[in-house]
C-alpha cells in the first residue's frame, strides 16, 4: 500500500491513523528522552562543554586581547607594510606600562613570541625601559633598543594578536601561517603537524589491521569451542585487560631491550641482537597487544550469536569449507569487525604513553604534541587546535565509514 | 516411485537392490562412553518419503547428520546410491537439507538465499534466475524475493528453507523437524504442501520428527527410533495396526497395556493370564511361550461394550470410571482386569451410549486385535 | 550583673579558643611540594621533608611532575591551586614568573639575597641546588682509552655504540656546536642565525642513527645499566647515585652544562606562609649542606658550600676541577626560541 493511501486510512473515531500513530509514538519518544536525559546532561557537562571551552581557547587571543587596545587603535590606519608612526609606538609603550604594572607583560610577550620567535626578550627589555620613561619620543627608544622594532612583520603580529580572535593556532595546526600576502605554508623544517597526523592515522590503522588479523581467528576459535574450554581461553584474552597500561608497556620494554630475553634468545640462536626497543616495531607491537581485546571481544560476541547451522546449511548447499566461511559466516561477523576496529582505531589515535616509552623518535603521535603544548610550554591554544583538528579528522573518517559500511550495521555483541 | 533395479546398485548388508540410502551397522558415540546410535541398519528406497520418528534424544538428528556428512560414524558404513560416503565432504554429497530453525542466511535476501547453492555450483546467471524463479513460484513467495529472512513470517521462512533445499535439484532431501517452530494449523498446512512437493518432484525425502501424527500423515514409511535403535520400520498402516513391540505400540497412537504371563501358546494364538484377573486370548507376536511374561497391546477403538455373548472370545466385566465427550467419539475409562486406566473409544455415530460413571458394563474384543508383545 | 559577667567570660574564652584554634591549625597546615621524583626527590626527602616534618609537625605531601606547569596554570584558572612549593628548573623559574604563575618572593622571609650565589636569588624563585648536564659512559665497555672530552660523545668511530640524549633541542644544540669547534662565547650568537641552527643539526646528524632519546631524568642511568646505550647525557646527580650504588659509570665533566634548580611558590597557593617557612628551612645553610650527602648536587648558599663534606666535593659540579670548561645555558635565548627550535627539532627527528 502506498504512503498516500495510508494517510487516508482513519481509525474508528475518525482521526487519521497517521496522526494516531504519531501521538502514540510521541509518548514513547518522551519516555525514551526521559530515560537518556541524565546521561545526556552528564555528557554535556563533562564532555561537550570542556570541548567547547577548549575550542574557544584555540581561536581566542586570551593573553593579549584587551591588553593592547591602544596599540590596536593606533594601528587601525596603518598600511601594514612600512614602519608605524610615533603614535603607534607611544600607544604600545602605554599598553606595556600598564601590563608591566599588572604583571601581564610576560603573557603578552609569550603570545607574540609564538608568531615572531625572539619577541619575548625584546618585549621584556622594552617593557622595563618604557616603565622608566615619563614621556616620549618612544620610536627612537624602541628602535635603538632593538632593530626588530623596525620590522613591519613584528607589528603585523602585534596587530593580529590585539584582536579577540586569531586563526594562528588553527593554521599552525595544519602547518600554515599568515604571511605578508595571505596564508602560506610554514618552511619545511618547521612543518611537523601534517606529518604527525599522517603518522598517527597510519599507526592507528596498522594497529587496527593487526589486531583484526590476529584477533579474528582467536575470536573464531573461542566462539566455536565448547563453553568450558572457551572460558579458560577467554581468561588468557582478558588477562592483559586486567593489567595496567603502564605495567604492560614496561613489560614490553623489559622484553624488547637490547639485553632483554628476546635478544638473548636471538643471540643464542643466530648470534646477533636486534634493535627492537625504541623503534616503530616496538610501538606497533605494544599497541597491538594492548588493543587486541578491544578488537576481539566485539567480534567474539557477534560470532557467538551466529548459529553453527548456518555454515552447515552452506556446506549442505554445496559450498566448500572456505566458500561457506567467506560467503555465509564472515559477512555475519562484519558488524562485530566494524565495532571492534572502530573502537581500536579511535582509541589508538589517542595513544601517547606507549609510543613515548617503547617507541622510536619518529613515533610521536598527536597526543604527544597536545601534551607537550598543554603541559610543557603552556600553550593551551595550540594544544586545543591540535586536539580539535584530530577530532575533526576523526569525525570525517567516521562519517565516511558510516557512508561506506553503515553505523547501523555495527554491533558490540 | 520405482524400486526396480538400477545399474550400479550394490547389495549392502541390510540393503536390497533399489535402496538409495543405506545405513549399514552404524554406531555413533560422541564421548566414547555411550552409544547414541547403536547398530543402525536402515535402507531408504529411491523416491520414498521416509520419516525417522522417535522421542527426544533417540539419535534421529545424529543419524541425519551422519548422512549429511556433519558427523562421522564411529563404526559402519553409509552408502548413497551404491557408493560409500563415510568420508565424503558434506558439500560434495548433493543432499538438500532443511534445518529445524531454517538456517536462512540473514544477510542475504530470499532471492540470494535461493541463488546461493546455484552460485557455488557456478551455474550460468540465466539458469540461476530461471531456477530461482521456479523455486519461488513453487513455494508461492515470488512477492517476497527482495526481503530479508527477518522480514518474513515463520511459515514463509520455512518455505524459503524448503525452496532453497530443492532449488539445486538434489536427489535426496533431509529435513530435521522442519515444522517444529510453527503453530498447529500452519504445521498441518505445511505438511500437506511438503507432501505435494514430494509427489511432484521425484526426490527422496528423509524426514525427522517426534510428532507421530506428522509422521503418519506424510510418510511412505516410518522408522521408529528409540534408544539408538530402530524399533520398527514400516508403513504408517503397519505401524499402527501391527506394532512389533511394546514401545512402538505405545508410541504410535494410543493403546491399552495389559501385563501378564503366557499360559499357553501356539502359532496363531496364545492365552495370557493377566495377574490372575482373567485369561486373555491374543496374537503371539513377541510372546516367548508358556511361563513367560508379555505385554498385551490393544487399541481403544477395537473394544466393544456390552457385546452379544459369544461374538468375542475375550469378554470381561468392567466398571465405568470416567466419560469424556469428544465430539466424534466418547472416551470411556474403565476398570477391568485389575487396572483402572483401560480406555475405550466409542464412536458417537452409533448414538451416544447410555452410560454413567460407576455403572457396570461388559466389554469384549477380538483376539486378533490384541497383540502379545515383549514385556515392558 | 551576674549574667553580664557570664557573657564576658564566655566571649573571652571563645576568643581565646578562636585564637588558639587558628594558631594550632596554622602550625599543622599541610604542604604539597612538587618535585622531579626519583633519586632527586629522595635526596630532598631526607635532607628537608623529613627533618622539617619532625621539627614542625607539618605534614608534607609530595607530588611528582615533569615541568608540567600547564597543570599549575589550569589549577590557577580553575581557582583551586593545590600546590604550595615547586622545585623548578631555571627556564621555568623565569617563564613562570613572567607569566604570573609564581609569587614574587619576599626575601625578608627567607634570607638576604646577598647570602646566595650570584644569579640564584630570582624575583620569583630562590636557588636550591646547582646541577649540571654532563655525559657519562659505561666504564665496563670502555676499559682503556676512555672518553674524556665532549668531542668523544660525537665520535662514533672512536667510541662506537649507542648514546642517549635528552629528547629536546635544549642543551643538545649547544653541545653540537661546541663539539663542532665553536668557541663557547659564540654559541648563542651562532644559534640565533639559521646557519648556526643548520650547523648544529648537521653535527647531530653525524650520530643521529646511534641516538636513543630519553625524556625523564631517571632514564639515563637505567639505559646505561641495562646496556641499551654505552654513553648518555644525564643530570650529574643521577649518575652519581648510580655510581654510589656500585655501577661502573664515569662522568665526563668537560663542557658540563651548568644550571640551577629553584624553589618557587605558586601564585594563589593556599599556604603561602607555610611555603615561606619551608623554603626558609630548606635554605638554611646547615640544612642545605645536607642534600649533597644524598645526591651529587651543590648548595646555592655560600656558607652551605663550606659545610659540604670535603670527600663529596669532587663529585659536585661546582668543584673547581669540574668547572674548568663548564658552559652556562642562555635562558633568554631559550625563552625566545624554544618553541620554534622544538618544532624544528621534531621535524628533524621525523626525517
Ligand atoms: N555434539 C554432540 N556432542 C555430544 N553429545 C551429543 C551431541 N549431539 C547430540 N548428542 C547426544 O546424542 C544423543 C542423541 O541426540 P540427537 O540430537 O541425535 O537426538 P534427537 O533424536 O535428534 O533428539 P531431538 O528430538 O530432541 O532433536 C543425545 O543424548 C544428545 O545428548
Ligand atoms: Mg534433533
Amino acid at each position: 500500500m502506498s504512503l498516500a493511501e495510508a494517510a487516508f486510512i482513519q481509525a474508528v473515531d475518525g482521526v487519521p491513523l497517521k496522526i494516531k500513530l504519531a501521538r502514540a509514538e510521541r509518548k514513547r519518544k518522551l519516555k525514551a528522552v526521559g530515560l537518556v536525559l541524565p546521561l545526556f546532561l552528564f555528557v554535556v557537562i563533562t564532555f561537550l562543554s570542556p570541548l567547547l571551552v577548549m575550542t574557544l581557547k584555540s581561536v581566542e587571543n586570551e593573553e593579549t586581547f584587551g591588553r593592547l587596545d591602544r596599540t590596536r587603535e593606533a594601528l587601525a590606519s596603518w598600511s601594514g607594510q612600512d614602519l608605524p608612526d610615533e603614535a603607534a609606538f607611544a600607544a604600545l609603550a602605554a599598553d606595556l606600562k600598564i601590563a608591566g604594572e599588572q604583571r601581564l607583560a610576560g603573557e603578552i610577550a609569550k603570545r607574540i613570541n609564538y608568531e615572531f620567535p625572539g619577541a619575548q626578550s625584546k618585549f621584556k627589555t622594552i617593557t622595563r625601559k618604557v616603565a622608566a620613561m615619563e614621556t616620549g619620543p618612544y620610536r627612537e627608544t624602541f628602535l635603538s633598543t632593538d632593530a626588530a622594532w623596525g620590522n613591519p612583520k613584528l607589528w603585523r603580529v602585534i596587530q593580529g594578536a590585539s584582536g579577540k580572535y586569531t586563526a594562528y593556532y588553527w593554521l599552525s595546526a595544519v602547518d600554515l601561517r599568515q604571511g605578508a600576502s595571505g596564508i602560506e605554508q610554514v618552511p619545511a623544517n618547521q612543518a611537523v603537524f601534517l606529518d604527525v597526523y599522517g603518522r598517527t592515522f597510519w599507526i592507528a590503522g596498522l594497529v587496527t589491521g593487526l589486531t583484526l588479523v590476529l584477533g579474528f581467528p582467536v575470536a573464531y576459535l573461542l566462539a566455536t569451542q565448547p563453553a568450558s574450554r572457551a572460558n579458560v581461553l577467554m581468561i588468557f584474552v582478558m588477562l592483559p585487560f586486567w593489567t595496567s597500561l603502564l605495567v604492560r608497556t614496561t613489560a614490553w620494554f623489559v622484553l624488547l631491550r637490547n639485553e632483554g630475553p628476546l635478544n638473548d634468545l636471538a643471540q643464542l640462536l643466530i648470534g646477533s641482537r636486534f634493535d627492537m626497543i625504541f623503534t616503530r616495531f616496538a610501538t606497533i607491537l605494544a599497541m597491538t597487544h594492548i588493543q587486541l581485546p578491544f578488537t576481539l571481544l566485539p567480534i567474539y560476541s557477534v560470532m557467538k550469536t551466529i548459529p553453527p547451522s548456518h555454515v552447515r546449511a552452506a556446506r549442505s548447499l554445496g559450498a566448500g569449507p572456505f566458500l561457506a566461511f567467506w560467503r555465509v559466516y564472515f559477512p555475519q561477523t562484519v558488524p562485530g569487525i566494524a565495532a571492534g576496529c572502530l573502537l581500536t582505531f579511535i582509541l589508538s589515535l589517542g595513544y601517547y604513553i606507549t609510543p613515548a616509552l617503547v617507541g622510536g623518535p619518529r613515533d610521536q603521535m598527536v597526543s604527544n604534541y597536545v601534551s607537550y603544548y598543554m603541559n610543557n610550554i603552556i600553550n593551551f591554544g595550540q594544544a586545543s587546535a591540535l586536539g580539535a583538528t584530530l577530532l575533526i579528522i576523526t569525525l570525517v573518517l567516521y562519517w565516511a565509514y558510516n557512508r561506506l559500511v553503515g553505523i547501523d550495521k555495527m554491533k558490540l555483541g | 516411485m520405482s524400486t526396480s533395479e538400477r545399474p550400479g546398485n550394490r547389495r549392502g548388508l541390510a540393503g536390497k537392490p533399489g535402496d538409495f540410502v543405506e545405513f549399514i551397522d552404524i554406531q555413533k558415540t560422541y564421548d566414547g562412553e555411550t552409544l547414541v546410535v547403536k547398530n543402525l541398519n536402515l535402507s531408504i528406497r529411491h523416491g520414498e518419503f521416509l520419516t525417522l520418528l522417535g522421542p527426544s534424544g533417540s539419535g534421529k538428528t545424529t543419524s541425519l547428520m551422519m548422512l549429511a556428512g556433519f558427523e562421522v560414524p564411529t563404526q559402519g558404513r553409509i552408502e548413497l546410491d551404491g557408493r560409500r560416503i563415510n568420508d565424503m565432504a558434506p558439500h560434495k554429497r548433493d543432499i538438500g537439507m532443511v534445518f529445524q530453525n531454517y538456517a536462512l542466511f540473514p544477510h542475504m535476501t530470499v532471492e540470494e538465499n535461493l541463488a546461493f547453492p546455484l552460485q557455488v555450483r557456478r551455474m550460468p546467471r540465466a539458469d540461476i534466475e530461471q531456477k530461482v524463479e521456479r523455486a519461488l513460484e513453487m513455494v508461492q513467495l515470488s512477492q517476497m524475493r527482495k526481503r530479508r529472512p527477518a522480514q518474513l513470517s515463520g511459515g514463509q521462512q520455512q518455505r524459503v528453507a524448503l525452496a532453497r533445499a530443492l532449488v539445486f535439484d538434489p536427489k535426496l532431501i533431509l529435513m530435521d523437524e522442519p515444522l517444529g517452530a510453527l503453530d498447529k494449523q500452519l504445521r498441518e498446512h505445511m505438511q500437506i504442501e511438503i507432501k505435494h512437493i514430494h509427489q511432484k518432484l521425484d526426490v527422496t525425502v528423509v524426514y525427522v520428527t517426534h510428532d507421530q501424527s506428522e509422521a503418519l500423515t506424510m510418510s511412505d514409511r516410518v522408522a521408529v527410533f528409540n534408544d539408538g535403535v530402530v524399533q520398527q520400520l514400516a508403513t504408517p498402516t503397519d505401524l499402527y495396526e501391527r506394532p512389533e513391540n511394546a514401545f512402538v505400540a505405545q508410541f504410535i497412537g494410543e493403546s491399552n497395556k495389559l501385563r501378564g504371563v503366557v499360559s499357553s501358546q501356539n502359532g496363531k494364538e496364545c492365552i495370557v493370564n493377566v495377574n490372575g484377573h482373567g485369561d486373555v486370548r491374543a496374537v503371539p507376536i513377541r510372546a516367548n511361550g508358556p511361563g513367560n511374561k508379555t505385554t498385551l497391546s490393544l487399541r481403544p477403538e477395537r473394544v466393544r461394550i456390552n457385546p452379544t455373548d459369544g461374538v468375542f472370545t475375550n469378554q470381561f466385566d468392567a466398571q465405568v470410571e470416567e466419560l469424556i465427550y469428544l465430539g466424534d467419539h466418547t472416551r470411556a475409562r474403565v476398570s477391568v482386569l485389575g487396572t483402572d486406566d483401560f480406555v475405550i473409544k466409542l464412536p458417537n455415530a452409533e448414538g451416544v451410549p447410555d452410560l454413567a460413571p460407576g455403572s457396570p458394563i461388559r466389554i469384549g474384543w477380538k483376539p486378533e486385535d490384541c497383540r502379545a508383545l515383549d514385556w515392558s | 550583673m551576674k549574667s553580664e559577667l557570664l557573657i564576658k567570660a564566655l566571649v573571652a574564652s571563645a576568643a581565646a579558643a578562636c585564637v588558639f584554634g587558628v594558631h594550632s591549625a596554622k602550625a599543622a597546615e599541610p604542604l604539597t611540594i612538587v618535585s622531579w621524583g626519583g633519586a632527586y626527590s629522595d635526596s630532598q626527602r631526607k635532607a628537608y621533608y623529613e627533618p622539617y616534618m619532625k621539627q614542625t609537625g607539618v605534614k608534607i605531601t609530595e607530588e611528582e611532575y615533569d615541568a608540567e606547569l600547564g597543570k599549575l596554570k589550569a589549577m590557577k584558572e580553575a581557582g583551586n591551586v593545590t600546590w604550595d612549593v615547586i622545585d623548578v628548573d631555571s627556564a621555568h623559574a623565569l617563564s613562570g614568573c613572567d607569566e604570573g604563575l609564581f609569587e614574587k618572593l619576599d626575601y625578608s622571609k627567607i634570607a638576604d639575597t646577598s647570602k646566595f650565589l650570584p644569579g640564584t636569588a630570582l624575583d620569583c624563585a630562590v636557588g636550591t641546588i646547582a646541577y649540571s648536564t654532563i655525559f657519562a659512559f659505561n666504564a665496563d665497555v670502555y676499559k682503556d682509552n676512555q672518553p674524556s672530552v665532549l668531542e668523544d660523545l660525537f665520535d662514533t668511530k672512536k667510541y662506537p655504540g649507542k648514546r642517549a640524549l635528552l629528547k629536546k633541542p635544549f642543551g643538545n644544540l649547544e653541545w653540537a656546536l661546541l663539539a663542532d669547534g665553536v668557541p663557547a662565547g659564540d654559541v648563542y650568537k651562532l644559534l640565533a642565525t639559521p646557519e648556526g641552527v643548520d650547523r648544529a643539526f648537521k653535527k647531530l646528524d653525524t650520530i643521529k642513527s646511534d641516538i636513543v632519546w630519553w625524556e625523564a631524568g631517571a632514564q639515563p642511568p637505567e639505559l646505561l645499566a641495562n646496556g641499551q646505550v654505552v654513553m648518555t647525557s644525564a643530570f650529574n646527580g643521577r649518575i652519581g647515585n648510580a655510581i654510589k650504588e656500585g655501577k661502573n659509570f664515569k662522568i665526563v665533566w668537560d663542557r658540563q652544562e651548568f644550571d640551577w634548580d629553584y624553589w618557587a611558590i605558586p601564585a594563589d597557593s593556599k599556604h603561602v606562609e607555610g611555603a615561606y617557612d619551608f623554603i626558609k628551612f630548606a635554605s638554611d645553610p646547615k640544612n642545605m649542606s645536607q642534600q649533597s650527602k644524598y645526591i651529587a648536587y651543590a648548595p646555592t648558599r655560600v656558607e652551605a658550600i663550606a659545610m659540604v663534606d670535603p670527600k663529596i666535593a669532587p663529585t659536585l659540579p661546582t668543584y673547581p676541577e669540574n668547572m674548568k670548561t663548564a658552559v652556562t645555558t642562555d635562558l633568554q635565548f631559550w625563552a625566545d626560541n624554544n618553541e620554534d627550535l622544538t618544532k624544528r627539532f621534531n621535524a628533524w627527528l621525523a626525517q
